[in-house]
């Protein structure tokens, strides 16, 4: 497998140091009397994939923050209105829609909503399995936001609270994840803080 | 909270009748080694031609403009699959164009398909759908799935769909189902009838004869969903054709009309507001009031526990063709039945049952052929198919397959092809022995619902004899 490239922006243009893909070579599928059926495909690739307006939220996951976004217009039957997923635009009145920090309102209000643990994964998961996805409520928030459980049991109603991997993240939603409430920072997994 | 002006509540009217005039599927199964995906779209094609005695040339002499409905490119690995059958079936140089939404694509190609026809645009056009869900092993398959969620919010959680799905599913079984073994038995009922009709249609690709017993010792996915709760990974391809009065009864003595009608939610369960519950016609104002005494934690709509999109879907279908109450004025209906908790909640969002009483549609005998507890006829059978359990979920064509199911029906000739023993053998299956009939007899009217993932698309198809329409065009 080729190393992973390196893909920086340099003006207004990606700049790609490595190989981005690798061709590897097919092989015939055939019957068990020897006819040949089609052949297999096998490659290497790698996508590259533009935040965009969310780049914020991602980012400040990794610092230990959880950011949502409010629509503060005026002129918004919905303004007030807190969204988590972050969304960069007010879904009612599609102005820009301001960031604000919940993380301590998720601290002290965030609640299991709902909850299914499973060890079944589609290829390219990098979580540890079981996998205990959890839907998180918090107070003020009109959404429901998906993350996964990594200290606890969880259970309909049970507090929470978001912990971070702050040491080498991902930049992924995966760096994002909950622990029950009272949870001890050595409880924590490695790479993951209050 | 969502508010709907008066001009999103319009009640959807085709500028004239449409009518379905034929359907054909080909056989499902989890993997075709030996055939392309065209050949299972000729398969289909050829079906719905014979159907109504007709050469698939002589067919294609009708068809105006083309609707092909394929989910997801990745899994053949080809971008423009819907050219590829577009040149395949010899329909060069007419228009065509490809429809994707999830789940829901068959439906949703119904939809397109019949929308030309009523605004004149074709007097006929083809509507077929496929899916190709082999060209990948199961665990990249399911990744494939989840790139079907949100690719930043959701689809890095374990690239596993259901995931995300069941979470949905754990808050109606803790609500509404109240975690109680008999709701359990309950889902495991609709797997057990599902599988079982499955033996009678030789087109489906798993059919068992088992029990409760059997699915509630069958390997968890994720509580309290098992393995014999979940649907089908399939290949195979379906296809009906959609025409004006005219040409409908130029191509075939009988044809069916046919209204269909499209609902969405967010593509993220997250996404989910808070709102009232938009009421079909045959609930009242009062019916909801207390369904959090009731059911605690039941009063936040559509929540986890609803489906939105469904729910819309029925409210346009209904007022559109003159359904008053599904349970009377339907015959039988095709659900799409993902998985079996999935099922009952579509019962309540399609009005079968009031939300929270989904259950009592199975554990009534009213959504079997036969009811088992009277031994009568069913009040309104569903998935005498075998659904996307038994039968098949080849994503594309799941929508339409489930349309085929309501013309056999209503026609009355749904063991004439069901029965076929040629049709058996020429899939390598012997007919079963104790083979059943499971026609609805006098079918009039039937329902399909076609549904992608957690409810990001519904569309809601009618299909009826011309002769016991509910209201006047």
């Amino acid at each position: 497998m080729a190393e992973q490239p390196k893909v920086s922006v340099a003006g207004s243009a990606y700049k790609i140091d490595g190989k981005a893909h690798e061709i590897q070579p097919n092989q015939p599928i055939r019957r068990e009397d020897g006819k040949l059926c089609g052949v297999t495909n096998p490659r290497q690739m790698t996508y590259i994939h533009s935040y965009g307006g969310e780049a914020p939220f991602f980012e400040g996951v990794a610092e230990g923050k959880l950011l949502a976004t409010r629509c503060d217009n005026d002129k918004c039957a919905f303004k007030g209105t807190v969204h988590l997923p972050f969304r960069i635009y007010c879904p009612d009145c599609l102005r820009k829609a301001n960031i604000i920090d919940v993380t301590d309102l998720a601290r002290k209000t965030a609640k299991i909503h709902s909850y299914i643990v499973t060890s079944r994964t589609g290829a390219f998961n990098t979580l540890d399995i079981p996998i205990r996805f959890v839907d998180i409520e918090i107070e003020g928030i009109a959404t429901i936001l998906k993350s996964y459980l990594l200290v606890g049991e969880p259970e309909i109603g049970m507090r929470v609270v978001p912990i971070f991997r702050t040491k080498e993240p991902t930049y992924t939603i995966t760096d994002l994840a909950f622990a029950k409430e009272g949870t001890k920072e050595n409880e924590l997994p490695e790479g993951f803080s209050f | 909270m969502i508010k709907f002006s008066k001009q999103q509540l319009k009640v959807p009217k085709f500028m004239r009748p449409v009518y379905l005039v034929t359907g054909g599927n080909s056989q499902f199964a989890r993997a075709f080694p030996e055939k392309r995906t065209e050949e299972l779209a000729i398969d289909a094609f050829t079906m719905a031609a014979e159907l109504i005695g007709k050469t698939p040339a002589e067919l294609k002499e009708y068809i105006h403009t083309c609707y092909y409905g394929h989910f997801a490119d990745h899994f053949g690995d080809q971008l423009l699959g819907e050219s590829v059958i577009h040149d395949r079936l010899g329909l060069d140089p007419l228009g065509n164009i490809g429809v994707k939404t999830g789940g829901a694509t068959g439906g949703s190609t119904i939809w397109e398909a019949a929308k030309a026809v009523a605004s004149g645009y074709s007097d006929c056009t083809l509507a077929i759908g496929w899916e190709r869900m082999d060209e990948v092993p199961t665990d990249e398959g399911n990744h494939l799935i989840s790139c079907a969620a949100d690719k930043d919010w959701e689809t890095p959680l374990g690239h596993i769909y259901t995931g995300y799905y069941a979470t949905m599913a754990q808050r109606y079984w803790q609500i509404f189902g109240k975690s109680e073994d008999s709701f359990r038995k309950t889902m495991a009922e609709i797997a057990v009838k599902n599988h079982g009709y499955a033996r009678w249609n030789p087109f489906a690709q798993a059919p068992m004869d088992i029990t409760v017993e059997d699915v509630l010792n069958s390997p968890v996915v994720a509580h309290p969903l098992l393995a014999l709760d979940c649907c089908l990974m399939s290949v195979g391809a379906a296809c009906v054709i959609v025409a004006d009065e005219k040409t409908a009864y130029e191509l075939c003595d009988n044809p069916l009309r046919l209204y269909i009608t499209a609902g969405s939610h967010t593509l993220r369960v997250a996404d989910r507001r808070d709102m009232d519950i938009p009421l079909l016609p045959n609930e009242s104002e009062d019916l909801y009031k207390d369904l959090g005494e009731r059911f605690p934690g039941g009063d936040r709509y559509p929540g986890f526990s609803g489906f939105l999109a469904a729910r819309m879907s029925a409210w346009y279908a209904y007022r559109m063709a003159g359904v008053k109450d599904p349970s009377e004025d339907l015959d039988l209906v095709e659900l799409h039945d993902a998985f079996t908790i999935s099922d009952i909640q579509t019962y309540e969002d399609i009005g079968i049952r009031p939300y929270g009483e989904g259950r009592d549609y199975v554990e009534s005998g009213d959504c079997y052929h036969t009811n088992p507890n009277t031994g009568k006829p069913g009040k309104l059978p569903a998935n005498l198919s075998g659904g996307l359990i038994g039968c098949m979920h080849a994503v594309g064509a799941t929508g339409i397959m489930q349309v085929v199911e309501c013309i056999l029906h209503i026609w009355q000739r749904h063991a004439e092809v069901h029965g076929d023993e040629k049709l058996w053998k020429s899939f390598g299956k012997e007919k079963p022995g104790d083979w059943q009939d499971v026609q609805v007899r006098d079918a009039k009217r039937a329902l399909a619902i076609s549904h992608a993932g957690v409810g990001s698309h519904v569309t809601c198809t009618i299909v009826m004899h011309p002769d016991h329409l509910l209201k006047e065009d």
